[in-house]
């Protein structure tokens, strides 16, 4: 257990690349992070710097006051699940959750102790003599957890641990993985590029965006009030629907027509707005504060169902459970109050 | 892979002719012929020839010659079997830990196997030659009065060296192959959990050679049983005096230069049993051979 602070790191790749810059921030104890971002992002480097895989360039990280820069992997007390697993092929169960004890100087009989006992938390005590290559993907994975799990690390670190499984897998072993940790109470680093998996299982997100943290914030933070149009775009799915606009005295219009109600009364000059598919209600009549709404199709995913259409000629998209209102009967889209993003056009900020 | 379905089965069998002319022609006829000439003794101008049951084979592994030479060769087989192994594997944990996938280097290392055995045993001669050799003068100075082809542990380091020598690009390209597909992620968490560097390489990256190291453990004494024959030979200036031989040399020496062709025979034979065994042993291993996945 223990707390992590990274203070303005930066890495910078022998060929010149930024791929990480200016991170900072900290974590606190037992607390559960999630990088996300889409590929590429610098998300997988700044967890290998957490590592000691990759040096830092410029900047600390340091756990519990402690600064690793300089720490071999193996003495950082931390623990890694990675995205393939990476297993020892030729080590039974049992030896790959044990090399890293047996390594650590730790006694026959505590490792025995240690490893019967996580075997038994992750239901692998049956697997403990096969080898990695006699094991279905989520036994491996297990597997992984499980090494990690052993060594009692003050920090784990995950990259994209369950990338490999299946859909269904996936979200068993999302609950599972979160169910694990705060029983361990152990203060996590999850990378991921999935933001179901980052918006259910994170205390906070930390969302990264070319290498640059765009916002760090709980799940609810991000999705109520992203810091930015890329963020309000990159969680959420179907994304934020963005329209040109602008204030004009006073009041928020839309490029293509009809006033946005928003609570704010910005300077005048062009916006970006972004409104969430799930905020909008669709009517076949028009009622005050209602705006025209062309519709086009439906995806329907059973539960839900996507309407694609027009709103002042852009594309807008309306998330809905209704059954009625779908077709060519939507002529009309009310916006809930409040639920209206406001972005600079130039930085793309939030604009409050 | 894609399967070619023939409608007539005749025509594989066609296409094979070529290859089992020439195995039968090169192989299994000299073969026969060694295994029919084992068992008779035949007199020097080939005229007349005397059954003599397992006379040439008796004679030969009792003959006090044939034991001398024998545990020569295995020493000879283990030292360079031994030594291009080692060395071969320490050059390619030097070499993968400062390039990781440049491939120049490995070819440079390659073209050292491209040369043929009297060649390098040509080179060898130039590096241990009386009066100019390198080795002989660095031998000399430290008190070390080398003589090539007059002592016979002088000429048996030489056929060491430039055996090993020979040798050692095919066995660190292995090498190196197999280290560099050891996957990154699993160096990785061996990186975290094992502090130690020398401890990694012996628990998780040479477990993951094994496989390769005994391939190469049975091509090695392959090649230090059979094809160093060349080396010998140019080393030797084709004399080899009191010089130490290995058995195939013998074989050699004793069918053409001393003409007793059934002794000679009964001693392929011998050889040739020698190198059934090695293969079944290595086709045994390979079938077992864990696949990691
Ligand atoms: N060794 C390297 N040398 C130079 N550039 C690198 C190196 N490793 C990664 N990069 C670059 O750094 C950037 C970030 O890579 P990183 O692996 O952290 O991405 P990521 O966010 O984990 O992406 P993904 O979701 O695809 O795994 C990428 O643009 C990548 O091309
Ligand atoms: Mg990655």
């Amino acid at each position: 257990m223990a707390q992590v602070t990274i203070s303005s790191v930066n890495k910078i790749y022998p060929n010149g690349f930024h791929a990480v810059k200016d991170a900072d921030f900290h974590i606190k104890d037992g607390e559960f992070i999630v990088l996300v971002g889409p590929s590429g992002c610098g998300k997988s480097t700044l967890l290998r710097m957490f590592a000691g895989l990759e040096d830092i360039s410029t900047g600390e990280i340091a756990i519990d006051d402690r600064v690793v820069n300089d720490v071999d992997p193996a003495q950082r007390d931390i623990a890694m699940v990675f995205q393939n697993y990476a297993l020892y092929p030729h080590m039974t169960v049992y030896k790959n959750m044990a090399y890293g004890l047996k390594r650590a100087k730790k006694s026959k009989e505590d490792i025995e102790i240690a490893v019967q006992k996580v075997a038994k938390m992750l239901d692998l005590t049956p697997l403990l003599d096969r080898k990695p290559s006699q094991l279905s993907g989520g036994q491996r994975q297990r597997v992984a957890m499980g090494r990690a799990i052993v060594r009692s690390p003050k920090l784990f670190l995950f990259d994209e641990p369950l990338s490999n499984l299946d859909a269904k897998l996936r979200s068993q072993m999302r609950i599972e993985v979160r169910r694990l940790q705060r029983d361990l109470g152990v203060t996590s680093v999850y990378v991921t590029h999935d933001q179901v998996e980052a918006m259910t299982m994170a205390d906070r997100i930390v969302v990264l965006n070319a290498g640059k943290i765009e916002q760090i914030g709980t799940p609810a933070q991000i999705y109520q009030s992203p810091a930015s149009v890329f963020v309000a775009t990159f969680m959420g799915a179907p994304p934020m629907n963005m329209l040109e606009g602008g204030f004009k005295d006073g009041t928020l219009t839309l490029s293509g027509g009809g006033v946005i109600p928003h609570h704010s009364h910005g300077a005048n000059g062009p916006v970006s707005i972004g409104i969430r598919p799930e905020k909008v209600t669709l009517q076949a009549e028009e009622t005050p504060g209602a705006l025209p709404f062309t519709y086009e199709f439906t995806e329907d995913l059973g539960a839900v169902k996507l309407v694609h259409g027009l709103l002042g000629g852009e594309r807008f998209i309306v998330h809905t459970h209704e059954e009625a209102i779908i077709g060519d009967d939507a002529k009309f889209l009310s916006i809930d109050g409040g639920s209206v993003h406001v972005f600079d056009v130039n930085t793309g900020q939030r604009i409050d | 892979m894609k399967r070619v379905q023939f409608r007539r089965p005749i025509f594989p069998f066609l296409l094979l002719i070529p290859q089992l002319a020439i195995i039968a022609v090169f192989f299994y006829w000299p073969a026969g012929e060694a295994i029919r000439g084992s068992f008779y003794l035949e007199d020097p101008f080939g005229f007349s020839s005397t059954y003599v049951g397992m006379d040439n084979y008796t004679d030969t592994v009792t003959g006090s010659e044939y034991v001398s030479v024998a545990k020569f060769t295995l020493g000879f087989t283990a030292v360079v079997a031994f030594f291009s192994l080692a060395l071969a594997l320490l050059l390619a944990v030097k070499a993968d830990s400062v390039l990781r996938g440049a491939k120049t280097y490995r070819t440079l290392l390659m073209w050292v196997y491209a040369i043929a055995p009297p060649v390098a045993g040509l080179f060898g001669i130039l590096l241990f030659d009386q009066a100019i050799g390198p080795f002989t003068k660095i031998a000399q100075s430290i008190g070390w009065d080398f003589k090539l082809g007059v002592n016979y542990w002088d000429s048996a380091t030489a056929m060491v060296i430039v055996a090993v020598w020979k040798q050692i690009p095919i066995n660190f390209i292995f090498f190196l192959a197999g280290m560099q597909s050891v996957p990154m992620a699993v160096r990785e968490a061996a990186l975290i959990d094992d502090p130690s560097g020398p401890s990694r390489f012996f628990h998780v990256i040479f477990p993951l050679l094994a496989p390769t190291a005994f391939f190469l453990l049975i091509i090695n004494i392959t090649y230090a049983l059979f094809d160093t024959f060349g080396i010998i030979d140019i080393l030797h200036k084709g004399e080899p005096g009191n010089n130490p031989v290995t058995l195939v040399y013998k074989v050699y020496l004793d069918g053409f230069r001393g003409n007793d062709l059934g002794g000679s025979s009964a001693q392929s034979v011998i050889l040739m049993v020698l190198v059934l065994i090695l293969t079944v042993v290595q086709f045994r291993f390979m079938e077992r051979r864990v696949h990691y996945t």
